[in-house]
Order: C-alpha cells, then structure tokens, then sequence
C-alpha cells in the first residue's frame, strides 16, 4: 500500500519563514531513516503558500487567486510517499517525524485496482 | 485507542523495529537464535505493557532495554553452565548501571554507523553459507523482513510447523558452527554478498512468478524482497550488484498489475498494456540502474539483468522496443553468467532483433542440454518461433509439451491456448520469417 504523508506547518502564511540548519538536519535524518528501511518513494518541499497561486472553478467561470490565502487553516509544507504494509504502519512512520508545532496528515494513495472497470478504463495511469 | 488498534500499531513497532533490535542484541550475546528470542521477550512485554502506558516515545529504545534487561537474567542463569555468558552478562550489567534513566540515552549511545554495521552482520549471518537455501530464506524473512512464520509459511505455501522448524534448526546449526557475527572481507565478502543478493532475489521470485499454486504472483513477497534490498542498498552503497539487484526488482515490479489479465491469467511483458506499469518504481529502478553503472566496474549478471528490463521499460510501446540492444546485452550476460536458461533468451532476443530463423538456430543448439530437459520454457520458445516461422504443426507439438511440463495452473492454461488458437488457423500464423 502506498501513503501520502502531507506536513502541514503551522508556520504564519505571510513572511520569509526559513527552516533553522537544526530543523533541516533533523528532518534529513528521519528522511534517511525511511530511505534506509526502504520504504520511501518521493519527497518534496514547497515555497510558501504566499508565493502560491489558486486557480478556481465555479459556475462555468474559472478564477485566478494570488496567495496568501486568508480563509485557509492549513497549508501543505512538503509531502512523502511511502510505501507500508497498513495504515498503522504509515501512521508509525508519521509519528517518527522530528517536527514540531506541525500536523502530518496520513492519506493512502488510491490504486487503479480500486475503481470499477469502467473508470478504470477512463482513466490513464501513463501520466508520471 | 482500541485494543485491535493498538495491537496492529504495535505490530508496525516491531516490523521497523526488528531487525535493528536483532541486530543490536546480537552483537551483545554473541548468538543470533539467544538475540531473537529476547527480542520476542521485549515484544512480549510491549504487548503486557503498552495497553497500559501506551506507546512511548522512542519504542525502539524501550525494546532494546528491555530485552537487555532480560538478557541478563537469563545470561547469569547460563553463566552456570558457560564462562562466556558470565562475561558478558557482567558488561551488559555495568553498561545498564551507567545508562541514563530516559531510554533515549541508551539508543544514542550506538551510533548510526555501529547500527548499520550490526545489520549488515545480520544480513550476512541469515545468509551463511552453512546453512541450507530455504533456511537461508527463512532467517531472512524473519530477522530482516521482520515476518511471523505464519506470514513465511502462507508465502511459500508450507506449514507454519515447517518454517518453525527450519528456523529453529537454521539457528541451531548457526550456533554449532559458531559463524562469528562479522563483516567478511576479501574474497570471502564477494562470495558473502554474492549469497545475500540470491536469497534475496529467490523470495522475488517466489513472489513473480509462483512455482507452485494456483496464484501466478503473490505481490506482497515481491515488496518484503524489494524492500530488503533497497535496505541492502543503503548498507552496501559501493557494491553495484546490490543497485543492479535493486534496479532488475524495481523494474520487473513496475509492471506487476499488468502481468495479470482480468480473469488473473498471466499476460505476457509484449502483450501488457503499459499503461499500467508502475513509473514511480521504473523511476526507482532507472535510478538504481544509474547507481551501479556509475560505480564504473562494468555491470555484473544483476546489472545487465536490470539494462534489460530498463530497455522494455523505457519503451513506450512494444514496438519501440530496442531488441538489438537487448540481444547485445544478452550477449554479455551469457559472457558474465552464462546458462542455458540465458541462452534462450538470447534466442527469444535475436529472434525480435533479427528474424525466428536466427532464433530457432540459437533454441536448437539448446535441445540435447539436459539441464532444460524438464524446462516448460523451452518448448514454448521453440513453439514460438515454429509458430513464426509458418511450421504450424511442430509448434502445436510444442505448445502442448510446455503445457504438460509446467506446474503453475495459470501458465498450463496460457500455453493450451496458444497450441488451441494454432488448430484453428491451419494456414500458419503471420510471422516474420527471416
């Protein structure tokens, strides 16, 4: 089974937050770990949510929005997948990470496996 | 949390936690069958003791102490009947005398280098020589793979009693011979490394592509090998085999959904609709392919293994595929490694590059070998390339003699339909002749 693991920061929205050397050594470590046990797919960080973008739809009508966004709660810092065995042992993975003042939010990645036939059929898993 | 809950969390625990936990305890008491059942002990407890207190913070650090804790007790009792023990139950008092009370204390204490060393010991002690393949895979499975022996006997279709077994004799028979705990060097790592990537590679297989059964795969073998030898990886980073194992798995199970039709029939790697295949392991697998042909030894049998699976996966249709290279690459596995089953895929390799003439003149040489005498394989190629080559009749004959040689259900049922479509059109398929 895979699972997204989504680090949602709870840094402000506004401003330049930059990571400590400490913070990012820490976390390169837990990275290490999941490297080491094998079970790590991809990773990645993001610029902050001020820098982002929203493009909407609603109504037939699409709407560009620049950040920060001022409704939203959380935000996405970065992500992992990785691949577990259960939930459980996603979940594990999770609670090893070194933040703090953070949220990770488990997710298991859909399998094409999962959709009846006909959406299976629809859709194309060729796209990287 | 609920109990069920909390026991499967646990579980999780163990599954990280084992190996290292082996490992470590191993190094200490000098004998890997002694290591895992205070590991189990400390497991035991964490299943008495978490429901209560929950999980603590560093489980691994608190598994550690406590089979250390253990260890002792049962050390002093052996210490009777062997000076070792009285020595080293001695050091592991001294050391628990010193350790801060926060367990994390302890785990710190052992560098990241030490814990990669004593897994690597591990690796290399569940896949000694001395003892017997199916031991060798069991251990394994057990100690590095952190599976129950429920979990090894479903895999292999034995009796839970049977893996038992082999793993108590296994750990016997490693005790007996007393295999140091150690990191060969010289000739005798090769040979080491050499048997570590086997039994590695077996359980793959096992999973790819079932002897027995009525299952053609059981995928969740192929990611227990997968993941064991992505940790092999990190623990041997110099050795290109290990990537080019690494790569040759990572590839081969990208494309594990589309090996199964949906009436779970096998579908051939031309026939699969590629769009199924899984590119985040090709990626993977790129990238693993990458590492051991960066470390610029020249690619041994894995790595040209893994070039050749890379050329399938690189090629968007089957058509694009580059059967000149593979059949070059072909060539040189059959230099490094050569076999009669490389041999026919040569054949099957120049047969696509250059014609089933070239083939069929490759798969003949191959008939009197008595090693394929019983190998479904060769028929079927042969049947393949007759089939080709407009020699209906002869490939019928051959379909249906792979068809009686195979035990997988699902592959009998494959080959019988191939010699059936070739009774049907009786003027000979379209082939490629030349």
């Amino acid at each position: 089974m895979r699972f997204m693991m989504f680090m949602l920061p709870n840094i402000p929205a506004e401003g330049d937050w930059m990571p400590s050397a400490e913070a990012v050594a820490e976390m390169t470590k837990y990275n290490e770990e999941l490297q080491k046990a094998g079970v790590l797919l991809a990773l990645d960080g993001l610029h902050a949510q001020a820098e982002g973008v929203r493009v909407s739809f609603a109504g037939g009508k699409k709407t560009v929005t620049d950040g920060p966004f001022t409704e939203a709660k959380e935000m996405i810092g970065g992500y992992w997948i990785i691949e577990a065995k259960s939930k459980e042992a996603a979940v594990e993975w999770a609670s090893r990470c070194p933040g703090d003042n953070c949220t990770i939010e488990v997710r298991q990645v859909f399998d094409l496996e999962e959709f009846p036939p006909d959406v299976r059929a629809a859709a194309n898993p060729n796209l990287v | 949390m609920a109990n069920v809950d909390l026991q499967r969390s646990i579980d999780a625990v163990w599954r990280i936690e084992a190996p290292r936990l082996i490992a470590g305890l191993t190094r200490t008491v000098r004998d890997v069958g002694l290591a895992e059942e205070l590991a189990q002990d400390a497991l035991v407890a964490a299943l008495q003791q978490w429901p209560e207190s929950g999980v603590p913070d560093n489980p691994g650090a608190w598994l550690m102490v406590t089979a250390k804790r253990r260890a002792v007790d049962l050390l002093r009792r052996r210490a009777t009947l062997e000076r070792k023990y009285e020595e080293i139950a001695r050091r592991l008092e001294a050391e628990q005398g010193r350790a801060d009370p926060a367990l994390e204390a302890v785990d710190e204490a052992v560098g990241d280098e030490e814990i990669g060393d004593d897994l690597l010991r591990l690796v290399f002690i569940s896949c000694h020589p001395v003892l017997t393949t199916d031991a060798r895979v069991a251990l394994t499975l057990r100690l590095l793979g952190g599976l129950t022996t429920d979990e090894i006997a479903r895999a292999f279709l034995v009796r839970e009693s049977t893996v038992a077994q082999r793993i108590v004799r296994a750990k016997r028979t490693l005790s007996e011979a007393r295999v140091p705990f150690e990191l060969p060097s010289g000739e005798a790592r090769l040979e080491r490394v050499t048997s570590v990537l086997e039994v590695i590679y077996l359980i793959y297989n096992e999973g790819y592509a079932a002897t027995a059964g009525d299952d053609w795969m059981r995928p969740e073998l192929c990611e227990d090998a997968l993941r064991l030898g992505r940790i092999l990886a990190e623990l041997l980073p110099d050795e290109a085999e290990v990537h080019g194992l690494v790569a040759l798995m990572e590839i081969q199970a990208s494309r594990v959904r589309a090996r199964i039709g949906p009436a779970g029939e096998p579908v051939l790697l031309l026939d699969q609709d590629r769009a199924r295949w899984d590119h985040v392991l090709i990626r993977h697998g790129l990238a693993a392919l990458a590492r051991a042909e960066a470390l610029d030894r020249g690619l041994g049998p894995y790595g040209l293994q893994a070039a050749i699976a890379a050329c399938h996966a690189r090629a968007h249709t089957a058509e694009q595929t580059d059967w000149v290279r593979i059949a070059a690459l072909y060539d040189a596995l059959s230099q490094v490694a050569p076999s009669p089953v490389v041999e026919l895929n040569r054949a099957v390799a120049v047969t696509m590059a250059f014609g089933p003439a070239a083939g069929l003149e490759i798969v003949e040489a191959l008939l009197a070998d008595a090693a394929l005498a019983n190998y479904h394989l060769l028929p079927s190629v042969r049947g393949d390339f007759l089939a080709k080559l407009g020699r209906v009749d002869e490939a019928r004959g051959e379909f249906e003699r792979a068809a009686a040689l195979t035990r997988n259900l699902r592959e009998r049922d494959l080959l019988l339909a191939r010699a059936d479509a070739l009774g049907i059109s009786s003027g000979g398929l379209p082939g490629r002749p030349g």
